[in-house]
Order: C-alpha cells, then structure tokens, then sequence
C-alpha cells in the first residue's frame, strides 16, 4: 500500500547495487536520517537522550559489530563485554594521558585497540570452531575483566578502581562530563552510528564481507574456492572488534561517565549484545539496530507503562518485564525465526504486493 | 612437606568442587545431546527448581505478593510445614510439568530449526522463568533445608591430621561435597543404566544420533523431549539442593549455569561422562592454579578465568571436546 | 495498589508522570530483582515505610506531603541512569542509590543539577571531605572510618598490640570491595599487623580456594566486605572450617538477618560494623505497627531487621534534613538545593531521635560544610543465632581520624584536580 511501484526495472549495475534498491525505502531513509540530525535534537531531553537514545545508538554499534563477526563470519562471541572493556579502558588512559586530545580520537584508539586484541584471541578460531569457539571469547571475557580490575595502571592508582571521565568538549560543546547537553552527546553518538552503520553495510557487501559469508556458510568449501581462511577470520574478529571497542569507549566516556568494569563489562553484557543480533536478525545491519532497539527500549517502555501508567509496584513490574520479554522473544521465534530483520522483510514483501498477493 | 599435603587438599577439594559442577553441566549435555539445543535456561531451571522446593516445603502462597497487592490481602504461608521428601517429589512433578509445557508450547513449534535459533528460544524462557520464578515465591532470600549435613568433615581431619606435623591439620572436607558426589554417582549411574537398558533409553539414544532416522523407525520426537526435559529439570533440581544448601536459595543460584560452561566446553556437549570429567578437570585445575600461582603471585580471584583459559588449551588440541563426537567436515 | 486502581490507571493511557506541585518528590533508586535484591528489599521497604508513617501521622513534613517514587536499578549502573533521568525533573529532593557504582555516576551529574545524594555508608569515600564535594553526603561513617573500626576493635581485643598478627581481608572484587585495601594498608604499616587480601568474584557463589587459604594460614582476624550471596558462602564456609565467630567481622554490609541465618547456629558470634542499632525495642514501632502494618498499608515482614533499620535509618535522615532545610528557609516547599543546604548545618542529637522515637538508634553528630561525613563514628553488632538477633556490643566508636583524613583529603584532592575544582567553605 505504502510502496507505489509497478516492477523491477533496473538499466545500470549502479542502480542495481544501491543499498536502497526501492525508491520509497530510499527515500523514507533520507527523511528519517534528515529528521534524526536536524529535528531530534531540538526535541530531546535529557531523559530522551540519556535513557533511551544513547544506550540505543552505543548498543547499535556495539551490535553491528557483533554481527558483523556472528552474523555475517559465523564465529559465535561471548568476549563482547570484556571487548568493550579494553576500548573504555583505552579510551580512559588517552583521555587522562593527552587531556588536549580530541574525544574523537580517544574513542577510536579505543576501537583500534580492541581491534588487536581481538585478533589476538580471534587465532583459536582457525581451530575451534562453533560453540566451542564461545570458550576462547570468553576466557577473553573473563580474563580481561580480571586484568582491569587487577592492575592499577589501567585506572590510574585510584583507591577504588573506578574510572570516571572528565570533561572534554567538541567545538565548543562538551560531549562528556555533567554539562554535556542531551543534543550534543545524542549528535555526537549518531554521527559514529551512522558513519560505522555506512562502513558496515558497504564492507558486509563487498568482497571482505562476501569471504566472511563463505566462511560462514562452509569454511571448507570456502577454503577451496580460494579464500583464506586466516585472513578472513582475523579480518572479521579485528572488524568487530574495533566497532564493540568503540561502543566500549562511548559507553564509558559518554552514557555513563564513570563505570567499574565487573558492573558495566561483565558477561552479562556479552550476553545481551548476542541476544540484540539474535533477535534482530544475524547477518543484517538493519537487524543489528532492530535488536539493540528491542533490547533497550522495550524495558524502559514496559517499565514506564507498567510503573508510570498503571502505578503497579515496582517489583511485580520488574517480574513482568522479564515474562513480557521472555514471552516476546519466544513468540516472534515462533512467527519468525530468522529475527526481526527477516519478519520486516516479509512484511515488506507482502506490502509490495497488496492488494495483489501474487 | 605441608605445602605438598596442603597440595593434596586443593586437589582434592577441587575435585569435590568438579563434581558440584558436573551436576549443573549434567543438565546442559543431556538436553543437547537429545536435541541439539543449548539450553541457556538450564541456571534458572535449578533456581526455579529450589524455589519450588523451598516453597513447598515452607507453605509458601504462590504468588502471594501479586495476590496481595491486587486484592489488599495479607497471605503469606499456608501454615504447615512439609517432609523433605515429600516437598522434593513435589517439585520434581513440577519440573515434569515444567518439561510438558516447554515442549508443548514451545519446542513444538521450532521443530528442524538452526541451534543458534533454538539457543535463542531458551534464552526467552529463561527470561521468562526468572520473572515468573521470582513472581511465583519472591525474591526474598530462602533458606534450603532438606536434611543434608553440612560443614568440614572432622573424623576425616582428625584421621589425617598426623600425616603432617604441627602445621597440618588434616585434610578438609565439606560433608556436603561428599554426598554431592554420592549423589553425583548415583544420578549418572542411574542416567547410564536407563540410558543402556530401557526402551526409552534406546530411544533417546537414538534420537541423539539421528533424529530423522529416529522419526522414521517411529520413535515420537515430541515424547523423547518432554522426557529429556523432565530428566534436565530433575537433574536441576538436585544441582538446585546441593548449591541452594550452601548459599541459600536466591537469584544467584542461576548463575552458576557460568561455571558449568567451562566444564561443557572441554568435556564436550554431548557426552555425559565428558561432563563429570571435565568437571574433576576444571575443578582441580582452576583449585591448583589458584593455589600455586594465582593467590601468591597473581593477586586471586583468578579462578574464573583460569578455567576457561584450562578448557581452551585442551580445545586447542582436541577441537571436539575431551569426549565430543569427533568432528567430521565434509564438503 | 488494588483492582480499582489497577483499572482507573488502565483507562488512563500510557503518560509519564508529570511532576505534582506543593509535595515533597523523593526518589528512591532501590532494588528489589536481580542477584542483590534479597538485600535490597528490607532496605527499601524500611525507606518507603518510614515516609508512609510520616504522611499517615503527621500529614508529611512540615505539612508537605511526601512523595516517595521507587525506581528500580537492579543495582546495575545503566538503570540507575534510566532512574536518575526519569525523576531529577520532577522536583527529586535527594538520591540515596544504595550502589557503590551508580554513587560514583551520580556524583558529577546530581552536582550538575543542583540535587543532593547521601550515600550513607558506601559510595566515594572521599566525598566526605564538603569542600571539594559540594552536594555529596556521606554520614555517619564510611568504609575507610569502617576499616579503621575494624583495626580498632581488634586493637581492643588484643589490649592494644597486634604487632606481627595476621588478618585477612576477604573482599569482593568490585570497586565497592576494594574501598578498605588502601586504609587496612596504612594501618598496617602503622600497627605493624599482617594483612593478607583474599578477593572474591562476583557472585562468589564458589569460595573454596579463598577458605583453604584461610584455614592453611590461619590468620588471626578476618574481615569482609561482601554483599549478596557472597556474604552467606563466606559465612558459611568459614563455620565449615570452624573458624571462631567472634574473630570473624564483616563490613555493615555483611551483616544482616540474610547473611547469617542460613548458617543456622553455626554463625553464633559472628560480629559486623553497625551504623545504628536495630531490634523492635523501639516506639517508632508502634507507630508502624498502628499506622502501617495493622492497616495493611505495608507488610511489616522485615521490620527489625538490620537492613529495614537502615533503610528507615535512611529515610530518618533525610527527613531530618528537610526539617533542618524547612527551618532554615522558612517555607515548607523546599527544592533540592535548599535540601543540600540544610544537610550542611544537620545535627542529629539524642533527644531528637528519642522525639521520633528512635532513641539511641544512631549516633549524634553534627555536619559542616567542610565535613560531610559526619562523626565517622562505628560501632561493632553481634549475631545471636539462638535468639536471632543482632545486638550492638560497642559504643560507637570513632576511627583512626589521623590516618583517614590524610587519605580523604589525599583522594578528594586527585578528584578536583581531575576536574578542575576550586575548594569550597572560605
């Protein structure tokens, strides 16, 4: 109903290869990416920003890069949360250690750290693979989470091993710290969304991304056809890596301004970026964002409905969130196994179609 | 001298330790060796598990909190106090029911899906029981008493104590560990035997080998998960008893589904003596290293790392696991 | 909350709360899921109860009725952001988290925003030091005044020399944990005892290695600084190696109903740092008992225990200091930043506490702008398994001021050079 088209014609490979190939997908794409830089910001609050949007935007990094290595190169990661770890720690020294470095760049080195060490402990993977492969991310997991909280350099010989981040400012705007307004971090987080979200989608498409797939759906066939198995995977882990690194950064320096890495790090983060890309769809961008927006929006909205609106005590609400969510995740499974992603496909199909189903 | 006896105390604790392990790793391997699937729900189905029995062996009124803020009541206990035993069957019936319900409204519908998809599956109920669980009997911490004596074993310290001189004083042993591991032998020779001598037991043997194959010499796959399900539940509910009894019954106590993971990995999914042995591994493994290195050079707490790095180096050797299937890739 | 209820806020659709004018908004960011809601439910029904009686029998404070927004954290930090952002704009008086690491969040963002956190008894210990710290309170003690209480009262029981003595700090490893090593350190250089630090993961559901260590070195004293199930294991762990009870003492944090009783008798002597005093032996209660628990406004099922005392604790104290804050203003409707300037000049005195009905319940001590910590002040509570009950066996005690003032003013000065603050109090 929504999209008015008559076939698919296509006359350049241009037209053919774009990420958007339907006009009113392009389209509804520009308008919400225009709407996201120039009319969000004017709107958003402080609890918009801090409590819905910026957990969105950092977890939305955070699990394309996840998917990029689970969905897309098929190597299954419980590490993302020490990985994360390594970028906030990264980022934390560089900010302390260069205070005229722009945040920018702390964040990144953030990411390009992670990144080695992501390849570092990607190698077993030439060897181990499948749930087994969960074993050697998290001995990463839990030993770089061990290593932050053993080793005083990490958080500058404070009493207590905390790390908090001072302020640091962005032309003019302060980014971090307490006066960091909700517009500026919000815009600060989009923009690394987006810019990662564009340089994942493209690399997914490209000739790394189609070796991660082969890898992925037959590493032996892929092996034979020419691919090399090394590279790939090392590829893949120092990819994803570098996006959960940068997420790490962010959450650190950003959302939450100071984090203790047991708290913020653990394996439970590990888990809840493998459920965002479960849900959402493995091997899909779009999926990546669909599952951290269901994972952290559908708490704080269940919560605020069930709190807020109906005034139920906060500890029942608390239960009901978990069977709501529980129940949800099983149900779309039902519907659709293949994630939100692939529902949304389907009904995108479908709305191509109508009124004519076939 | 000491330090070496000192020695064989960690060992042996740590092997104490692999067992109390092994039976939380019980549970996983017997639901993926029948269908593929990692159940992530396997911590919550222990503390599930001990809440139930906790409950009804207190009298607890399911969902009396929900009752009493809906209806401005004051229920609480239902007054009476019911035999261990009794309570344990209570909850095991209620695990079975448990089984019923996930196959009936879950599995089902999820037939000849991916694991990852599967994985997932038990990711939702597992999110849904913790809710549920802590609806059902609160999230108050609860005492678990079903009779099992506790605390350090101090005929065997007293017998042992002249092996050293001043400075030993004997070995230590938790009683509890010790019928954990009675306990461990009987549930897996009970597993072995009904696994080797029933026709059910074939059953399930087969549809862990090939579940088309087993679906085509008439073998009812819905049948064999409720079972095998029951039989996780089960198994979580003596994991349940043996860690609540420690520590109490509290949310906690599903995450020691963390330590099974370990043991899984380097005994292998799919094999249940993998899962003891992997277990003594780890225990003694990540007890020792602690011992030698971790407390007096590393700074502690080096345990949990310790044994995923362990698990690791055997992959590394044998990709399959200790006793998983051998790895067959073809193209 | 009942059916009529439940249905009217059905009917209404889903709308945030909008802030209600001429009431006293308190949040409180509890929790009562997750692996530390066993400890976090008596603590927030203590806070909750206290400020129900207080509307139920006094119309509120000052005649300003109070309302208490619960928010749960899970005590996990990103909640507590959630929490944070969803109640600053609705008038939020002052934040008590009960989290070491949403404590540490806050304190730049709350001083931002003008609202005061009192973090009784964990957070940033250096907080204490009001001039750096300008919306941060910590009374009536910390963990560095706790660790020294610690030191103290081993001091006491030794009759002054613990030269070459052996204690071991059994400590989760969290920041929270953590808070004690620097102080024990000093005191150790200065008492001359040995000090062995045995770290804990989260949850430590599995101690084993750290208490054959113990039972191998035999260690004089033991202390901890456990929260959640790490503090039941630990107890009982240490009744399986029969380690006497009373050399055994554990942080204020690990010392409730919750942490001994599954060790039955065997954790009988068991000592822990206490704050205040706990127990029913007080009016306040028939207050409770009238206006709440008969009435079936609250459930009462933890009242008397160590962490309902302390949340109600809590509560006492902030509701003091809106009175102070009241007083000093003259208007009844305070804001959060008049709230911070009556917790400066607070002073909690016997009689106060005998008028609420609180006699001798905590210490008395007065705040200034320079010392948020109030007196520092601890006093030492021993579990009766017999009875069940914990009684205090010790005054409240000060710690040694000399070695943690240094070190307060040592770690506030890193922070506001970190910062770029400028001292406050002339």
């Amino acid at each position: 109903m929504l999209y008015r088209e008559a076939g698919d014609f296509k006359v350049s490979y241009q037209a053919d290869q774009q990420t958007f190939p339907i006009r009113f997908d392009r389209l509804f794409f520009w308008a919400l990416l225009a709407s996201a830089y120039f009319v969000v910001p004017f709107f958003i609050n402080d609890y918009w920003a801090n409590a819905v949007l910026l957990p969105f935007l950092i977890y939305g990094v955070a699990s394309i890069g996840l998917n990029i290595l689970t969905g897309y190169c098929g190597q299954v990661s419980l590490g993302s949360g020490g990985f994360m770890a390594v970028g906030a720690y990264t980022c934390y020294k560089m900010m302390t250690a260069f205070p005229d470095l722009n945040l920018a760049f702390c964040i990144l080195a953030g990411g390009v750290t992670t990144a080695i060490v992501g390849i570092m402990f990607g190698l077993p993977s030439l060897r181990i693979k499948g749930f087994y492969l969960a074993v050697v991310t998290l001995a990463a997991q839990f030993f770089l989470v061990w290593m932050f909280n053993k080793v005083p350099w990490f958080y500058n010989y404070s009493a207590t091993g905390m790390i908090s981040s001072p302020e640091r400012t962005m032309f003019g705007y302060a980014i971090t710290g307490p006066n960091a307004t909700p517009a500026a971090t919000y815009l600060f987080c989009l923009t690394f969304l987006v810019v990662l979200a564009f340089l994942g989608r493209n690399l997914t498409r490209g000739s790394v991304g189609r070796k991660w797939m082969a890898i992925r759906d037959m590493d032996i066939a892929a092996e034979i056809i020419g691919v090399n198995p090394l590279m790939a995977k090392i590829t893949a882990f120092g990819v994803s890596s570098f996006y959960v690194g940068v997420a790490g950064a962010m959450i650190f320096s950003v959302y939450l301004g100071a984090v203790e890495v047991t708290e913020a790090f653990g394996i439970q983060k590990s888990f809840l970026l493998l459920f965002m890309i479960i849900i959402g769809g493995l091997g899909s961008i779009l999926g990546s964002l669909v599952g951290a927006a269901f994972m952290v929006l559908m708490p704080v909205l269940l919560k605020n409905i069930m709190v807020n609106s109906f005034g139920w005590a906060i500890d029942i609400a608390a239960h009901f969130e978990f069977i709501i969510i529980g129940g949800l995740i099983v149900f779309f499974l039902i519907v659709e196994p293949h994630g939100l992603a692939q529902l949304w496909r389907i009904i995108k199909e479908k709305m191509r179609l109508w009124p004519f189903p076939h | 001298m000491v330090e070496f006896l000192y020695g064989i105390e960690v060992v042996i604790n740590g092997l104490m330790a692999g067992v109390m392990y092994s039976l939380v790793a019980l549970g996983f391997v017997l639901i993926f060796k029948a269908s593929g699937i990692f159940n992530y729900a396997q911590g919550v189905m222990a503390l599930f598990a001990a809440m139930t029995l906790v409950g009804v062996q207190e009298g607890q009124v399911p969902f009396a909190h929900l009752i009493n803020s809906v209806f401005g009541t004051q229920y609480h206990h239902f007054g009476w106090h019911i035999n261990a035993f009794v309570a344990i069957a209570v909850a095991a019936l209620v695990m079975l029911l448990f089984a019923y319900l996930v196959e009936r409204y879950i599995l089902k519908h999820l037939v000849n899906q991916e694991p990852i998809i599967l994985f997932m599956a038990t990711i939702g109920l597992a999110y849904f029981m913790e809710g549920f669980g802590d609806l059902m009997w609160g999230s108050n911490i609860k005492t678990l008493d079903v009779g099992i004596p506790q605390g350090g074993n101090f005929w065997i310290e007293e017998k042992t104590a002249f092996l050293g001189g001043e400075d030993f004083y004997g070995f230590y042993l938790d009683t509890l560990d010790i019928y954990a591991t009675v306990i461990a032998i009987i549930l897996v020779s009970t597993l072995v035997l009904f696994s080797q001598y029933t026709k059910t037991g074939r059953a399930l043997r087969a549809v862990a080998d090939d579940h088309q194959a087993a679906l085509s010499v008439g073998i009812s796959l819905r049948r064999i998960w409720v079972i095998v399900w029951s039989i996780a539940g089960i198994v979580a509910l003596v994991a349940g008893i043996m860690w609540g009894s420690k520590s109490g019954v509290q949310f906690s106590l599903s995450l020691i589904a963390l330590k099974a993971l370990p043991v899984l990995m380097l005994g292998g999914f799919t094999s249940i003596p993998g899962a003891i042995i992997g277990g003594l591994i780890i225990g003694i493994g990540e007890k020792l290293f602690e011992f030698l290195i971790g407390a007096p050079f590393l700074g502690g707490a080096t345990e949990n790392w310790f044994a995923y790095m362990l698990a690791l180096l055997f992959l590394v050797f044998r990709p399959q696991g200790l006793f998983g299937e051998k790895i067959i890739e073809r193209v | 909350m009942n059916i009529k209820r439940m249905m009217m806020a059905t009917a209404v659709a889903v709308s945030v709360a909008t802030p209600a004018l001429a009431e006293l908004v308190i949040p409180s960011l509890v929790y009562r899921t997750g692996a530390y809601g066993p400890n976090g439910i008596p603590y927030a029904d203590g806070y909750a109860d206290y400020f129900a009686l207080l509307n139920e029998r006094d119309g509120g404070i000052g005649g300003e009725m109070v309302n208490l927004i619960e928010c749960e954290t899970a005590y996990n930090t990103e909640k507590g952001v959630e929490c944070f952002e969803a109640t600053k704009d609705l008038g939020s008086l002052v934040y008590q988290p009960l989290s070491t690491g949403i404590t540490y969040q806050l304190i730049p963002k709350a001083t931002a925003a003008d609202i005061p956190i009192l973090s009784m008894g964990y957070g940033r210990t250096s907080a204490a030091n009001g001039k750096v710290f300008s919306h941060i309170f910590n009374f009536p003690g910390n963990y560095w005044s706790a660790a020294s209480a610690v030191i103290n009262h081993i001091l006491d029981q030794e009759n002054g020399d613990i030269k070459g003595k052996k204690i071991a700090l059994v400590y989760h490893n969290s920041a929270y944990g953590r808070e004690p090593i620097r102080t024990l350190e000093e005191l150790a250089k200065k008492h001359e005892f040995e000090l062995s630090l045995l770290p804990v993961d989260h949850p430590g559901q599995e101690q084993k290695s750290q208490w054959l260590q113990i039972r191998r070195e035999k260690p004089d004293y033991i202390t901890m600084w456990g929260w959640g199930v790490m503090n039941q294991v630990a107890i009982q762990e240490a009744a399986n190696i029969r380690y006497p009870m009373e050399k055994f003492i554990g942080v204020w944090w690990s010392g409730s109903e919750n942490d001994v009783i599954p060790a039955g008798m065997k954790a009988d002597g068991y000592k822990a740092l206490a704050m205040h005093n706990t127990g029913m032996d007080y009016p306040l209660y028939d207050d409770l008992k009238t206006y709440l628990y008969d009435t079936g406004k609250a459930s009462g099922e933890h009242a008397g225990t160590v962490l309902y005392s302390r949340g109600m604790y809590a509560g006492m104290l902030a509701a003091e200091g809106i009175k102070t804050a009241q007083k000093m203003t003259g208007k009844s409707n305070i804001t959060a930043g008049d709230l911070r300037d009556g917790f400066e000049v607070l002073e909690i005195t016997e009689e106060k506490m005998a008028a609420i009905g609180m006699p001798n319940f905590g210490p008395s001590f007065k705040v200034s702008c320079e010392s948020h910590g109030g007196p520092m002040v601890t006093a030492i509570q021993q579990w009766d398994a017999k009875n069940k009950t914990w009684s205090l066996i010790t005054p409240f005690n000060p710690g040694d001021m000399d070695v943690i003032n240094r070190l307060i003013a040592e770690d506030s000065a890193a922070y506001a050079a970190e910062n770029n603050l400028s001292e406050r109090c002339g």
